[in-house]
């Protein structure tokens, strides 16, 4: 009853279905490739004027400073949002900011907040936290664009 | 969804794809109902039915515990295991026809004891997905895993040939009508073993003692782990005769060590180590010495010990390009077509470009597998995760290479295609860790919102001066 032809037609079908499901599988694999580059977490928004980015700076309760930006070492670019809770900077991983400097130790320093003004702290690393020349020893204040320097890595704070 | 930023769970494309896998299923069914008898029975409903229903539990089971685990390693998992059953039944009704033919007859029911496997496998999927809520407790009891899978692993070798023995390689355990092949379970615990002990002892296995030919050479007692791998894998050779397992175990060790220390002179050890064990068994046993001669020289064996192969190797030639349709070739012809050589009998019926898509959502698996071990952020997910995809590529790679005559036959079944109980309910148990694994790696940071994510890439080495 069922003609050749139409088993043909089924055989060459069945193949197309199959290479159909594995292309939709690779469309979202391309898809998710291409939402991987975003950040994972939410960072705000750049401002885009002046009158934004001044706006944003006089956010109350904040000294003014948004984020935690790397600019030198393996995750340059990286950025953490600063939210009034504490920042972990080490090679632990449950680190805020996971480091994977050589110099850097398990649990190198904080950074954290009170009435806000941020405050720079060292927690007992091996080979120090940096601002400028200087090694931190004491609960140091920051100010915006102040360099802190962990092994290969810098970050300031906008 | 509801948010710009926020990591979408990616569930609705998962259910999707589940009603995909279960469409083709049914129209691999119809098709092969169709080309044999011209009319079509219940299984047209029951297969699809049942891969519906695996998927439909596993689908809401991941979205009660693990709601941001990769939405592709479901879906894959179920098309494979349709399509192995309807090919199962398939080769049912070729073997019964052949049955008839001689005038015996063929009271095999493998397709049905496949779907009760099937959902024993399920069953052990949803116990691992929902008691483990962290994979990382997995590696608390590290050492009690280990000695459960050695203990599993060495069973077949003591227990009466009776209970033991199948076609020469003991391997099996039987009682009461069932068979359990403990290899397999035995490979998922040993990898979450390797992969806390690696973490552990990392710091101590990349240091390197002399340079040899620009080559770090690991100091001589750092050695310890993989002779003992190697020595395991040679032991379950000499006693169970088992080429297939004793190389995925040694695999999977060297390549850990690898990941672990991102020491080359591991895998120049291991492959050294490996050449030896291979030139070692070649010269000691005979079944090892038979079938790679049988390898090499297959048509002179046709009738006798290189059947299987040569009929493997027609079936894929009679396939081609598009194969000869499902339910239109031979590939009963081929011993235990459905638990070694299944993928020749899909070679022979949906041809090469049938095969490469079946290859091709192996690899979607595997790519999916290595791309959770990126993104995971603690180093024991990183290598579990690592040796449960390894593996399985491994596997893989033995099985078509066997099949191929790339490599000597070895006896490893394919994961979630072929007909095996012990198999299949270790693959969905496999299949648990890594969802598990990959909703931790793609699950947004819950506590601090300022957290942020760092891919580190492969584990990184923890050298010099850290406190």
């Amino acid at each position: 009853m069922t003609s050749p032809l139409a088993i043909q037609l089924m055989r060459f079908a069945f193949l197309a279905l199959l290479w159909l499901f594995l292309y939709s599988m690779v469309r979202v694999i391309r898809m998710e490739l291409r939402t991987a580059g975003a950040p994972r977490v939410p960072v705000p928004a750049k401002p885009k004027s002046k009158k934004g980015r001044a706006a944003a700076e006089t956010r109350p309760g904040r000294g003014g400073l948004s984020q935690l930006i790397v600019t030198e070492g393996s995750l340059a670019g990286t950025r953490v949002a600063l939210t009034g809770k504490p920042i972990l900077i080490g090679r632990a991983n449950d680190s805020t900011l996971v480091l994977t400097d050589d110099y850097a130790s398990t649990r190198h320093a904080r950074i954290s907040e009170n009435n806000g003004v941020w405050y720079l702290e060292d927690l007992g690393s091996t080979n120090g936290t940096y601002v400028g020349q200087t090694k931190v020893t004491g609960p140091l204040p920051l100010e915006a664009g102040v360099v802190i320097r962990i092994g290969k890595t810098a970050m300031e704070l906008r | 969804m509801s948010r710009p930023n926020r990591p979408a769970t990616r569930r609705g494309i998962e259910l999707l794809f589940v009603f995909a896998a279960t469409l083709i299923v049914a129209c691999a069914e119809t098709f092969v109902e169709i080309t044999r008898a011209n009319k079509v029975s219940d299984h047209v409903v029951t297969y699809p039915l049942v891969v519906l229903a695996i998927g439909l539990a596993c689908h809401l089971a991941i979205r009660r515990s693990a709601r941001y685990a990769d939405p592709l390693l479901l879906p894959c998992a179920l098309l494979l295991v349709g399509l192995g059953l309807v090919m199962i039944h398939r080769l049912d009704l070729g073997l019964a026809q052949q049955a008839a033919e001689n005038g015996t007859t063929y009271t095999g029911v493998a397709a049905a004891s496949q779907v009760v496997w099937a959902f024993l496998g399920l069953a052990v999927f949803l116990v691992v997905l929902l008691v483990i809520r962290d994979h990382r407790m997995l590696s608390r009891y590290a050492y009690t895993l280990a000695l459960i899978g050695l203990f599993l692993l060495m069973l077949p070798a003591v227990l009466p040939a009776q209970y033991s023995e199948v076609n020469g390689a003991r391997i099996w355990i039987r009682i009461a009508g069932f068979s359990i092949q403990p290899g397999e379970i035995a490979k998922v615990l040993l990898t979450i073993f390797a992969a806390s002990y690696l973490v552990d002892k990392r710091d101590v296995l990349s240091l390197a003692g002399r340079r040899l030919l620009g080559v770090d050479l690991p100091r001589g007692r750092d050695l310890g782990p993989v002779l003992v791998a190697w020595l395991i894998s040679i032991g379950v050779l000499v006693r169970n005769h088992d080429l297939g397992t004793s190389l995925m175990f040694f695999g999977l060790f060297v390549v850990l060590l690898y990941v672990a220390t991102e020491r080359v002179s591991w895998v120049i050890i291991g492959v050294l180590l490996f050449a030896g064990g291979c030139v070692l068994s070649y010269e000691l046993f005979g079944t090892v010495k038979q079938r790679v001669t049988v390898w090499l020289h297959v048509f002179d064996y046709l009738q006798d010990e290189g059947y299987q192969m040569s009929q493997s190797l027609f079936g894929l030639g009679t396939g081609g390009l598009f194969g000869a349709g499902l339910g239109g070739g031979r590939p009963e012809l081929v011993p235990v077509a459905k638990s070694d050589f299944i993928l020749s009998s899909f070679g022979e019926e949906i041809g090469l470009f049938g095969l490469v898509a079946i290859l091709g959502i192996y690899l979607v698996m595997l790519s999916r597998g290595f791309a959770t071990a990126l993104a995971v952020r603690d180093s024991f997910g990183k290598l579990l995760v690592t040796g449960l995809s390894f593996s399985f590529g491994l596997q893989l790679f033995v099985v078509a290479g066997g099949i191929s005559r790339l490599l000597p036959e070895t006896g490893l079944t394919t994961p979630f295609l072929s007909y095996g109980g012990s198999s299949l309910v270790a693959n969905f148990g496999l299949l648990a860790l890594l969802l598990r694994v990959s909703d931790a790696a793609r699950r947004p940071p819950t506590t601090p919102p300022s957290a942020v994510t760092t891919d580190s890439g492969p584990v990184p080495i923890q050298a010099g001066g850290g406190s």
